[in-house]
C-alpha cells in the first residue's frame, strides 16, 4: 500500500521539474511541453487526493472528474497554442522564444 | 516492501527520469518522446491508485492525441536543435535557484504535512466507471457542456489561425 | 414700530453708496462724466437724506425711551451649542453717538462728492474714482452703524482698502502706488493689535456684541484696574488703541498719512481728514466703558494723543507743500481728540471730531481749489498774493484757518477749549494741559503761516506761465457750505460758556453717561468751575492770538526772518524739515531687515530650495524610478517566465506562511 504522501511528493517534484524546463529551454515547443508536464503533475495530485478519501465520501470521485476536465482543456489549449506557434514561427523564421521580443520598451 | 510500493517507485523513477530528460535533451523531438514516457508512467500510477478510467483517458487523449499533435508540429516546422541564446540575465542566473526553491518549498510542505492525509484502506479498489459517468452527467453537467463549448471555440480558433492570408 | 420706516431698514444707508459704487464700477467705463456724476451723487445724496430721516425717527421715537435702536438683519457667523452659541450678525444700531457720526459721514461725504465732480472733471479714470469713493462711503457707514466689533472691523478693513485704492489712484506714478502700499501695510500693523484686542474681549466676555458686552461690564462686578495694573481691560484697551493708532495716524503709526497726500485732494479731504482717520477715535469712544475700567489705558491714550499733537505740529511748522502741512495738522488734531478721550472727556473728543471734520475738510478742499487755480502747483514757496485773484477760495480758507486756530466764535474754539479744560481739571493733567496749549500756539502759527505764504505778499510765481483762475461753482459751493458749518458748528456747546447748557454733551450723555464724571466739574463746585472755564478760555484765545501775531511778523513784516532763523537754528530746522527722520528710521530698522529676510531666507531658501526642491525632487524621483523599472519590460519572454516563477514563489510563501514558518526553523538549525 502506497501512502498518499508519496504521490504528493512526486507530484511536487514533477511540477518543479516542469517549472525548470519552462525557465531553461529556449525552443517554444519545448516550453509548451513543459506546461503539459506541469498539468500532468497537478492531475496526479488530484487523483491522489481522490483515492485518499473514504469510499463513503460523496465527493470521492470529484478529483477524477476534475482530471478529465483538465485533460480536455489541455487538449483545446494545445490545439490553439500550436496553431499560434506555427504562425509565429513562420513570421519570425525561428523557434527561439528569445527572438520574439517585439514587446520591449 | 510490498509489491505496490515497488511498482510505485519504479513508475515514479520513470516519470522523474522522463521529466529530467525533457529538460536536458537538445532536440525537441527527444523532449517530446520523454514527455510521452512521463505520461505513460503517470497512467500506470493512476491504475495503481485504482482510477482506471482516468488512466485510459490519459493514454488515449494525452498520449494518443496531444503528443501526436506535438510531434506533428515539430515535424512540420522542421525544428532543429536549439540555438543557444542568453538574452535574459534573470533566467540565466536565477532560473535554477528559483526552480529549486519552488520544488523545495512544495516538496517540503508535502513531506511535513502530507502524512496527515489519509491513505486508501483497501488498495487496488477500482473506481466504478458507471458511477463516474453518472456524476459527470448529473452534478457536473454544466462544466461538461462548458468544456464542450470550449472545444468548439478551440476548433474555430484553430481554423481561423490556419487560414492562409487572402492574397 | 410703525412709524420708523427708515430705522427698520437701516441697511439702506450703507447700501445706497454700495450700489452706486457697483454700478459705476461695473458699467461706468464708457459713460460720460454726467452719468457717472448722477449715479454717484444720487447714491450719496439719498444716503444722506436717509440718514437725516433715520436720525429724525430716532430722536422722535427711540431717544425718549432711553434705549438705543438695534436691529439684527441676518446671521453671519454662528456656532452651535457646543461652541457657546456664539453669534455675529449683520446688526446695525443707532444711538446718539451714531447720530453724530452718521450725519458727519454722509453730510461731509456728500459735499465732497459734489466738489469732486468739479475737481476731477478732467482726470482719467473718472468713473473709477467715484466708484471707489462710493465704496469707501459704504464701508465707513458699516463701520459707524455696526452693532458688534466684528462688523465694525469689516468696515474698518474696508475703509483701509478704499484708502489704498484711492491713495494709489494715480497708480502709474510710483510715489502714489508706494504711498498706497505704505498706508495699507502700516494700517495692517494696527489692525493686528485690534484683532488681538477682539480676541481678548471675546475670551473674557464670550460675546462681541456692543450691547451685550457693555451690559456685562456694567452689571457684573469687574474690578477697576489702577495705574500699572495690566488686567483684561488694560490689555484689551491698549490693543484696541493700537488699531486706533494705525487707523488714526498717531505715534508711532502715523507715517502713512503724510504720504497719503499723493491721492487726489478730495480723497485727502474725505478720508484723511473728516472720516476714515476718525474711526480710531470713534472706536475708543464706543468702547469708553472698557477704557474707564483701566487707568493705565486712559493714561496711555492721553499721553500718546498729547505727544502726537505736539510732535506733528512741530513738523508742520516747516513743511512747504500745502497738503503736507494740512496732513500734519490732521495728525495733530487727531492727537487732541485722543487726549480728550484719555482724560475721560469722550463727548469733547467727539465734538472736536465733528468740528474738525468741517474745518479740515474745508481746508483741504480750499487747498485743492488753490492747487487747481495754480494749475497743479503745491509748493507754497511758489505761491503768494492769491487773495486778490481767487476771492471765494481765499475767504472760505481764511474762515477755516480761524476755526482751526481756535478763535471764537468759530467752531474750533469751543471744541478745543473743552478739551483743554478737561485736561486741566483732572488730577495730574496740568502737564497735558500745557503741552496742549503749546500745541494750540503752534497750530495757530503754522496755519497762519500757510495762509500768509499762499495768499499774501507778492506773487512768487511767473504770472505769464500760471493763469490763476477761480474754481467753478461745483467746487466753490461745498466750500461755502462747509465755511458756514465751521462758523456755526460749535454753537451747540456755546451756551455753556455763560452758564447755559452744553447741548452737545447733553445729547451724548445717554451714551457716555456718568463716565464723564472724570471730566470738568466733579471736584470743584459750580462757581469756581465756571470762572475756571472763562479763565482758560481767555488763555486759549490769547495763545492763538500770539501764534497769529508771530506768523504775521515772520511772514508778512519780515519775510526774510524765517530763512535767517532756519540758518541760525540749523540742526533744529533740519530735524523738523526731515520729519525727525522717522521714515528713514523705519526703513532701516523694519523695512530693510524684512526685505532682506524675504529675499534671502524666504525666497532663496524656503521657496527655491525647499518647496521647489521638494516638488521637483518628487518629479525627478519618479523619473529616476521609472528609468530603473522600465528595464523589466525587456520583451524577452524567458525573462517574463522567470518573473512569473518569482511571483508564484511570493504568493506561495505568503499564502502558506503558517505552514512554512516552522520549517524555516528546522532548516536553519
Amino acid at each position: 500500500m502506497v501512502p498518499t504522501q508519496y504521490y504528493l511528493v512526486l507530484s511536487a517534484i514533477l511540477f518543479g521539474l516542469g517549472v525548470a524546463a519552462f525557465v531553461f529551454r529556449r525552443n517554444v515547443i519545448t516550453i509548451f511541453m513543459s506546461i503539459e508536464l506541469m498539468l500532468n503533475a497537478v492531475n496526479l495530485s488530484f487523483v491522489a487526493f481522490s483515492q485518499s478519501m473514504p469510499a463513503t465520501n460523496a465527493h470521492k470521485l470529484d478529483g477524477q472528474l476534475f482530471v478529465l476536465f483538465v485533460i480536455v482543456v489541455a487538449a483545446a489549449e494545445a490545439a490553439v497554442g500550436l496553431g499560434i506557434i506555427i504562425l509565429t514561427a513562420r513570421n519570425r523564421q525561428s523557434l527561439n522564444v528569445e527572438r520574439v521580443d517585439l514587446l520591449k520598451l | 516492501m510490498s509489491a505496490p510500493l515497488i511498482i510505485f517507485f519504479v513508475l515514479a523513477a520513470l516519470a522523474v527520469i522522463g521529466a529530467v530528460s525533457l529538460i536536458l535533451q537538445k532536440h525537441p523531438i527527444h523532449s517530446a518522446l520523454s514527455l510521452i514516457v512521463v505520461m505513460v508512467a503517470l497512467a500506470g500510477l493512476y491504475l495503481l491508485m485504482g482510477a482506471e478510467f482516468v488512466a485510459a483517458v490519459q493514454i488515449i487523449v494525452y498520449g494518443g492525441a496531444i503528443m501526436v499533435l506535438f510531434v506533428l508540429v515539430i515535424m512540420l516546422l522542421n525544428a532543429g536543435e536549439e540555438e543557444r541564446t542568453d538574452f535574459s540575465k534573470l533566467a540565466k542566473f536565477g532560473g535554477l535557484p528559483l526552480a529549486l526553491a519552488l520544488t523545495g518549498l512544495l516538496a517540503a510542505a508535502m513531506v511535513r504535512h502530507g502524512s496527515s492525509i489519509p491513505n486508501l484502506e483497501t488498495p487496488g479498489a477500482l473506481a466504478p466507471t458507471g458511477q463516474l459517468s453518472t456524476l459527470l452527467f448529473t452534478t457536473f453537467v454544466y462544466p461538461f457542456e462548458l468544456t464542450s463549448f470550449l472545444i468548439l471555440v478551440a476548433i474555430m480558433g484553430a481554423l481561423v489561425l490556419a487560414q492562409r492570408e487572402k492574397s | 414700530m410703525p412709524n420708523q420706516p427708515i430705522l427698520e431698514h437701516l441697511w439702506i444707508i450703507p447700501l445706497l453708496p454700495l450700489l452706486g459704487g457697483a454700478i459705476n464700477g461695473l458699467f461706468g467705463t464708457k459713460w460720460p462724466n454726467k452719468i457717472v456724476n448722477t449715479v454717484a451723487l444720487s447714491a450719496t445724496g439719498l444716503s444722506f437724506l436717509a440718514a437725516v430721516e433715520a436720525v429724525r425717527e430716532f430722536i422722535t421715537y427711540v431717544a425718549p425711551t432711553g434705549q438705543i435702536f438695534r436691529k439684527e438683519f441676518f446671521d453671519w457667523i454662528f456656532t452651535g451649542a457646543s461652541a457657546g452659541n456664539f453669534r455675529i450678525g449683520f446688526d446695525l444700531q443707532m444711538d446718539q453717538l451714531t447720530v453724530v457720526m452718521v450725519l458727519v459721514v454722509t453730510g461731509v461725504g456728500f459735499l465732497i462728492h459734489i466738489y469732486a465732480t468739479g475737481y476731477m472733471a478732467h482726470e482719467g479714470g473718472y468713473y473709477r474714482f467715484f466708484s471707489y469713493l462710493n465704496l469707501f462711503m459704504f464701508f465707513m457707514l458699516i463701520l459707524v452703524l455696526a452693532a458688534n466689533y466684528v462688523l465694525l472691523f469689516v468696515g474698518w478693513e474696508g475703509v483701509g482698502l478704499a484708502s489704498y485704492l484711492l491713495i494709489g489712484f494715480y497708480f502709474l506714478k510710483k510715489s502714489a502706488s508706494d504711498a498706497g502700499k505704505k498706508a495699507f501695510i502700516v494700517n495692517r500693523i494696527g489692525d493686528f493689535g485690534f484683532m488681538l484686542g477682539m480676541f481678548l474681549l471675546f475670551r473674557t466676555f464670550h460675546t462681541l456684541d456692543f450691547s451685550q458686552l457693555f451690559h456685562q461690564v456694567a452689571t457684573q462686578d469687574w474690578p477697576h484696574e489702577g495705574w500699572g495694573v495690566f488686567g483684561t481691560f488694560t490689555v484689551a484697551g491698549l490693543l484696541l488703541f493700537t488699531g486706533a493708532c494705525g487707523k488714526s495716524a498717531q505715534l508711532p503709526l502715523y507715517v502713512w498719512l503724510p504720504d497719503a497726500m499723493e491721492g487726489p485732494t478730495p480723497v485727502s479731504a474725505l478720508i484723511h481728514a473728516a472720516t476714515m482717520v476718525t474711526a480710531g477715535v470713534y472706536v475708543v469712544a464706543r468702547s469708553h466703558i472698557l477704557f474707564q475700567h483701566s487707568e493705565t489705558a486712559l493714561v496711555v491714550v492721553a499721553i500718546v494723543g498729547c505727544a502726537t499733537a505736539f510732535f506733528a505740529a512741530t513738523i508742520g511748522l516747516v513743511q512747504t507743500d500745502i497738503k503736507k502741512v494740512l496732513a500734519y495738522s490732521t495728525v495733530s488734531q487727531l492727537g487732541y481728540m485722543f487726549l480728550a478721550c484719555g482724560v475721560g472727556a469722550f463727548s469733547a473728543g467727539i465734538f472736536h471730531l465733528m468740528t474738525h471734520a468741517f474745518f479740515k475738510a474745508l481746508l483741504f478742499l480750499a487747498a485743492g481749489s488753490v492747487i487747481h487755480a495754480m494749475g497743479g502747483e503745491q509748493d507754497m514757496l511758489r505761491m503768494g498774493g492769491l487773495r486778490k485773484s481767487i476771492k471765494y477760495t481765499f475767504a472760505t480758507m481764511f474762515i477755516a484757518t480761524l476755526a482751526i486756530a481756535g478763535i471764537p466764535p468759530l467752531a474750533g474754539f469751543f471744541s478745543k477749549d473743552s478739551i483743554l479744560l478737561s485736561a486741566y481739571s483732572i488730577p495730574g493733567g496740568h502737564p497735558l494741559y500745557f503741552v496742549g496749549l503749546l500745541t494750540a500756539l503752534l497750530t495757530a502759527l503754522y496755519m497762519f503761516r500757510l495762509v500768509f505764504l499762499t495768499f499774501w505778499g507778492k506773487p512768487r510765481y511767473d504770472e505769464h506761465h500760471v493763469h490763476v483762475h477761480e474754481s467753478p461753482w461745483s467746487m466753490l459751493g461745498p466750500l461755502v457750505v462747509l465755511a458756514v458749518l465751521s462758523v456755526v458748528g460749535g454753537w451747540l456747546a456755546a451756551p455753556a460758556l455763560w452758564g447755559g447748557k452744553d447741548y452737545f454733551t447733553e445729547f451724548l450723555a445717554p451714551v457716555f453717561g456718568s463716565g464723564e464724571a472724570a471730566g470738568a466739574a466733579a471736584a470743584i463746585d459750580e462757581a469756581a468751575a465756571h470762572s475756571l472755564e472763562i479763565a482758560l478760555a481767555i488763555v486759549a484765545v490769547l495763545t492763538a492770538a500770539l501764534g497769529i501775531a508771530v506768523a504775521y511778523w515772520l511772514y508778512l513784516r519780515q519775510p526774510k526772518k524765517p530763512a535767517e532763523l532756519a540758518k541760525s537754528l540749523q540742526p533744529v530746522y533740519r530735524t523738523l524739515y526731515n520729519k525727525y527722520w522717522v521714515d528713514e528710521l523705519y526703513a532701516a530698522t523694519v523695512v530693510r531687515p524684512l526685505v532682506w529676510i524675504s529675499d534671502h531666507v524666504l525666497w532663496k531658501i524656503v521657496d527655491v530650495e525647499a518647496i521647489d526642491g521638494t516638488v521637483n525632487g518628487i518629479a525627478h524621483g519618479a523619473t529616476a524610478i521609472g528609468d530603473r523599472v522600465r528595464h523589466t519590460q525587456s520583451g524577452n519572454t524567458r525573462s517574463y517566465a522567470a518573473w512569473v516563477v518569482v511571483g508564484a514563489l511570493v504568493v506561495i510563501v505568503i499564502v502558506f506562511w503558517p505552514t512554512l514558518r516552522p520549517m524555516i526553523g528546522m532548516v536553519t538549525k
